[in-house]
């Protein structure tokens, strides 16, 4: 440790490298957590594009703009890239810029395989969506990509959706390998685990989430791989393979990562809310140990996803209780949310907004998925616009408004500037509405008996249809705004105080804004 | 408890939509026809119910917090933290909720897993798009494709009543009588949802899943295909013909004698027109989906017929593929799926129509001769 911290005394002087080679060769955190968000965000807007032209399909029905083969391709490429793109490249940012101020590091503990997990980032969605191009189109068969529609009926170009899992895969472990090992290495001197800050304990327990389930998504494509090039059978029948071993490997992945998508937005947010309360976090110690339940429970109910395909009555209760009792760790992190607020002093300045609206619209996300763990009744919600509402609910106003909410509060500490706050205010209110509008009708849709991924239906599904489309392209529009928000903060505004929010604590408020390009290089004293 | 779930329901939808009419609107599950459907429907009802309540209580002490906790009305914060007893509180009142709630959830499971003394059992399989159904005491089975002309998906006509939902041959079940399903595919995995029933089951293939549902009521009931199965996953839906048991005997015996004659036709002389005509509609159920009414195809995923090698070229190789389908491809063995019939009509269709010109003509007879040798 002291060694780190050495090399960077004598580089303190340094600034960042000039033109490109600053990005290509950078080990320095805050370039790459910047890389990350950059990255991110544009993959955000390809992904919201993919949305608009689905949206745009359902708006009326009968088939207008695509045709059905496009449209499972948007569907697919939708999917894989707001999961893979977006999310989770955006809190491996956050980490990045954050989790060495808030543990008073001098950087990421291994700088050098920083640059390259990020480095392989472009590369894998370069081959991405690349596939689009290619004879045959893109992956069809949604981001679940279900055998054997996915092997045997699969497009050609499903090999190199295969490769690019594979380097998203390598470039996440690395990520996560060097999360543990920033947070357990570098923490300043008397920051014990449980002094931790909350945003740097979800991230540690998301990196160990990555590292247990990011394998196993790189095994079953590979099988795939095995399936589709080398003759193998593993999820062909009529080989004697087994196309539900697919979906149970799938899915062992498949539900831990839905919690890596949001633990890390669980911290940030339970930075945020004791901030503009003034007053500190109601329980720190149970939101910690509801994280490190949530993170365990998640192991073992990834068959809730699965309740249609035939599991043996035995498995199929036993999933149904463990999907029930991961409503219990949920239900004490919304509780402490409500209570730190509870008789605070409070301040609606844009990123508590965010904040806000995660708890509540997140809630109401969680209200759904405990109704779709009642197995029974997952045999009428399942794969219908009921799981989308659903997973959409806990995934824009989580951990989307999640990551806006951190934005926002740290810009100020990235740029040095304070953003225009008319502006961003504007920004959530449009996102907020936009959003409902779009989501909400869809548990009606599902009620009513609308599956999922279909590009056409009937005519009872005509007006809810019609209201979400409106309230997607409302959505879709207003993230233009974040873009223009976020250059006119970087070039410049306000001048930001070090500590620009008078409620926030912790280590990162106690460099200047902007923070330099070293910060830390002697530990601080944590009492 | 059902009936006030579904007062409330109304009520509420009422509120929040007051003028529109409900119809457009359904804002709620329905209770549907079958038993297993209504305690699906009563426990939704129930787990929906707890989390309105929940979302009061929590939503209220929050908006409570945001209206009168503000620092712009010179609230000062209080400084609490940590307290034990309400940590446990809010530990203990959920998990025992959910006890509560897990209990009627086990017993609805239990009941709809039970698929022993069926009285009538009819197998199940899905293809990429459309189901078959076959009455596994019977010997008899058929196929049930959309029925939804092309012009009204494409908006060159107006969309009719039952738009996506309606198709040539529906399922047909007597009332009154445990009726059980034995789901398998073809090719994906599928997925058989009916949802007045309260029944979805996932069709796998390699795989046979059982499901069962008995219907009171005489009526038309309607579903889709549930699982993502490619290109047509929307536009293969389930008609299900629930009849009183005599009438369900009367068409299961003239369905029979039907089929009988349609095997009869096999050793008839057809000439090219009549096998043309035949093979039009018989292309435009089985083959159009993919290779498209004109022929044209989507490659590369579904090749062109139109002045293909094989529609144009050797006899047997077309009779092979089209019977025994190609392994690895979307392509299906429709050898069991359509008549000897059938198979000449669309044989000798696809060698003659889009200029393909071959003037070739194969007979039902010869089809039949194929087969066997196989
Ligand atoms: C109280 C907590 C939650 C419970 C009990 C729960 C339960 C469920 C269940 C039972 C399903 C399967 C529904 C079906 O396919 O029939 C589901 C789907 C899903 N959930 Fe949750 N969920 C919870 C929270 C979350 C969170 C926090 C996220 C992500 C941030 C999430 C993301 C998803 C996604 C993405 C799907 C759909 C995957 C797909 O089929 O494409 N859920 N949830
Ligand atoms: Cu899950």
């Amino acid at each position: 440790m002291s060694a780190v911290a050495d090399t960077h005394a004598q580089e303190h002087h340094h600034g960042p490298a000039k033109g490109i080679s600053r990005w290509l060769l950078t080990t320095n955190h805050k370039d790459i957590g910047t890389m990350y968000l950059v990255f991110s965000f544009a993959m955000f807007l390809l992904g919201g594009t993919m949305a608009m032209v689905i949206r745009a399909e359902l708006f009326q029905p009968g088939l207008q703009i695509v045709q059905p083969e496009f449209f499972n391709q948007m569907t697919t490429m939708h999917g894989l890239i707001m999961v893979f793109g977006a999310v989770m490249p955006a809190f491996v940012g956050l980490a990045n810029w954050m989790l060495p101020l808030m543990i008073g590091a001098p950087d990421m503990a291994l700088p050098r395989m920083n640059n390259w997990s990020f480095w392989l980032l472009p590369c894998a969605f370069l081959i991405l969506v690349s596939t689009l191009f290619m004879e045959g189109g893109a992956p069809n068969f949604g981001w679940t990509f279900y055998a054997p529609l996915s092997t045997t009926y699969g497009p050609p170009s499903t090999t190199f959706f295969i490769f690019a899992i594979h380097i998203m895969g390598i470039s996440s472990i690395m990520g996560a390998i060097n999360v543990i090992a920033t947070i357990l290495n570098l923490r300043a001197p008397g920051m014990t685990l449980m002094k931790m800050p909350l945003f740097v304990w979800t991230w540690l327990i998301t990196a160990f989430l990555l590292i247990a389930v990011m394998p196993v998504l790189a095994g079953v494509v590979t099988m795939m791989l095995m399936d589709i090039n080398f003759g193998t059978s593993f999820f062909d029948a009529s080989g004697g393979g087994d196309p539900v071993l697919f979906q149970h490997v799938f899915w062992f992945f498949g539900h831990p990562e839905v919690y890596i998508m949001i633990l890390p937005a669980f911290g940030a947010v339970s930075h945020i809310i004791p901030a503009f309360s003034r007053k500190p976090l109601f329980g720190y110690a149970s939101m910690v140990y509801a994280v490190g339940a949530i993170a365990l429970l998640s192991f073992i109910v990834w068959a809730h996803h699965m309740f249609t395909v035939g599991v043996p009555l035995a498995g199929q209760l036993f999933f149904m209780y463990a999907t029930m009792l991961i409503a219990v760790p949920t239900g004490v992190k919304v509780f402490n949310w409500v209570a730190t607020m509870f008789r605070g002093s409070l301040t609606f300045e844009t990123p508590m907004l965010f904040a806000v609206a995660f708890v509540i619209l997140f809630t109401i996300g969680g209200f759904s998925g405990l109704m779709l763990a009642i197995a029974p009744a997952d045999f009428q919600y399942h794969d219908t616009y009921f799981v989308v509402a659903h997973f959409h609910y806990v995934l824009v106003p989580g951990a989307i408004f999640g990551i806006f909410a951190s934005a926002y509060f740290w810009l100020p500490k990235w740029t040095g500037h304070m953003y225009d706050e008319t502006l961003a205010k504007t920004h959530f209110w449009l996102s907020f509405i936009g959003m409902n509008l779009a989501f909400f009708p869809m548990h009606f849709l599902g009620l009513a008996g609308m599956p999922r991924r279909i590009p056409d239906y009937a005519l009872q599904f005509a007006d809810f249809n019609m209201v979400s489309s409106i309230g997607a392209f409302m959505f879709g529009a207003t993230q233009l705004l974040f873009l223009l928000i976020v250059i006119k903060c970087v070039k410049g505004g306000k001048e930001a105080a070090a500590k620009p929010w008078d409620g926030a604590e912790g280590l990162e408020w106690t460099v200047p804004s902007p923070a330099p390009y070293h910060t830390f290089a002697t530990p601080p004293e944590v009492k | 408890m059902r009936v006030h779930a579904k007062r409330a329901g109304a009520l509420l939808g009422g509120l929040v939509f007051p003028t529109w009419s409900m119809a457009d609107w359904t804002m709620n599950m329905t209770p549907g026809v079958t038993g297993t459907s209504n305690d699906i429907f009563g426990l939704h009802m129930t787990i929906l119910w707890i989390c309105v309540v929940i979302g009061v209580v929590v939503f209220g002490v929050m908006f409570w917090s945001i209206f009168a906790h503000r620092k712009s009305q010179g609230h000062k914060p209080a400084n609490f933290h940590e307290n034990t007893m309400v940590e446990i509180l809010w530990t203990i009142i959920p998990f025992v909720i959910l006890v509560v709630m897990a209990i009627p959830a086990t017993a609805t499971l239990v009941d709809m897993y039970d698929t022993t003394e069926s009285e009538v059992d009819i197998k199940v399989t899905g293809y990429q798009w459309k189901w078959q159904y076959e009455y596994v005491d019977q010997e008899f089975g058929y196929f049930s494709n959309l029925a939804t002309p092309r012009d009204q998906i494409e908006n060159r006509q107006d969309k009719g009543e039952n738009y996506l939902l309606e198709v040539d041959n529906p399922l047909m079940v007597p009332v009154g009588k445990k009726v059980r399903l034995l789901l398998t595919a073809n090719d994906v995995i599928h997925s058989w949802w009916v949802p007045e029933f309260g029944v979805k089951k996932d069709a796998i293939p390699g795989f046979i899943n059982e499901a069962w549902f008995r219907v009171d009521e005489p009526g038309t009931y309607r579903g889709q295909c549930t699982e993502l199965c490619g290109k047509d996953h929307g536009f293969m839906p389930i008609v299900v013909e629930a009849v009183p048991e005599e009438k369900f005997n009367v068409w299961l015996a003239e369905q029979k004698a039907a089929a009988e004659k349609e095997r009869e036709l096999t050793q008839k002389d057809w000439t090219m027109e009549e096998l043309m005509a035949r093979g039009e509609k018989a292309y435009q159920t089985a083959c159009a989906a993919c290779h498209q009414p004109d022929g044209s195809g989507a490659p590369p995923a579904f090749p062109a017929l139109k002045g293909s090698p094989i529609a144009t070229g050797d006899m047997t190789a077309h009779i092979d593929i089209v019977v025994n389908g190609k392994a690895g491809t979307a392509m299906q063995a429709f050898g069991n799926q359509l008549s000897e019939v059938d198979l000449a009509a669309v044989i000798t269709y696809e060698r003659n129509a889009w200029g393909n010109n071959t003037g070739d003509m194969v007979t039902p007879k010869e089809i039949l001769d194929y087969k066997n040798q196989q």
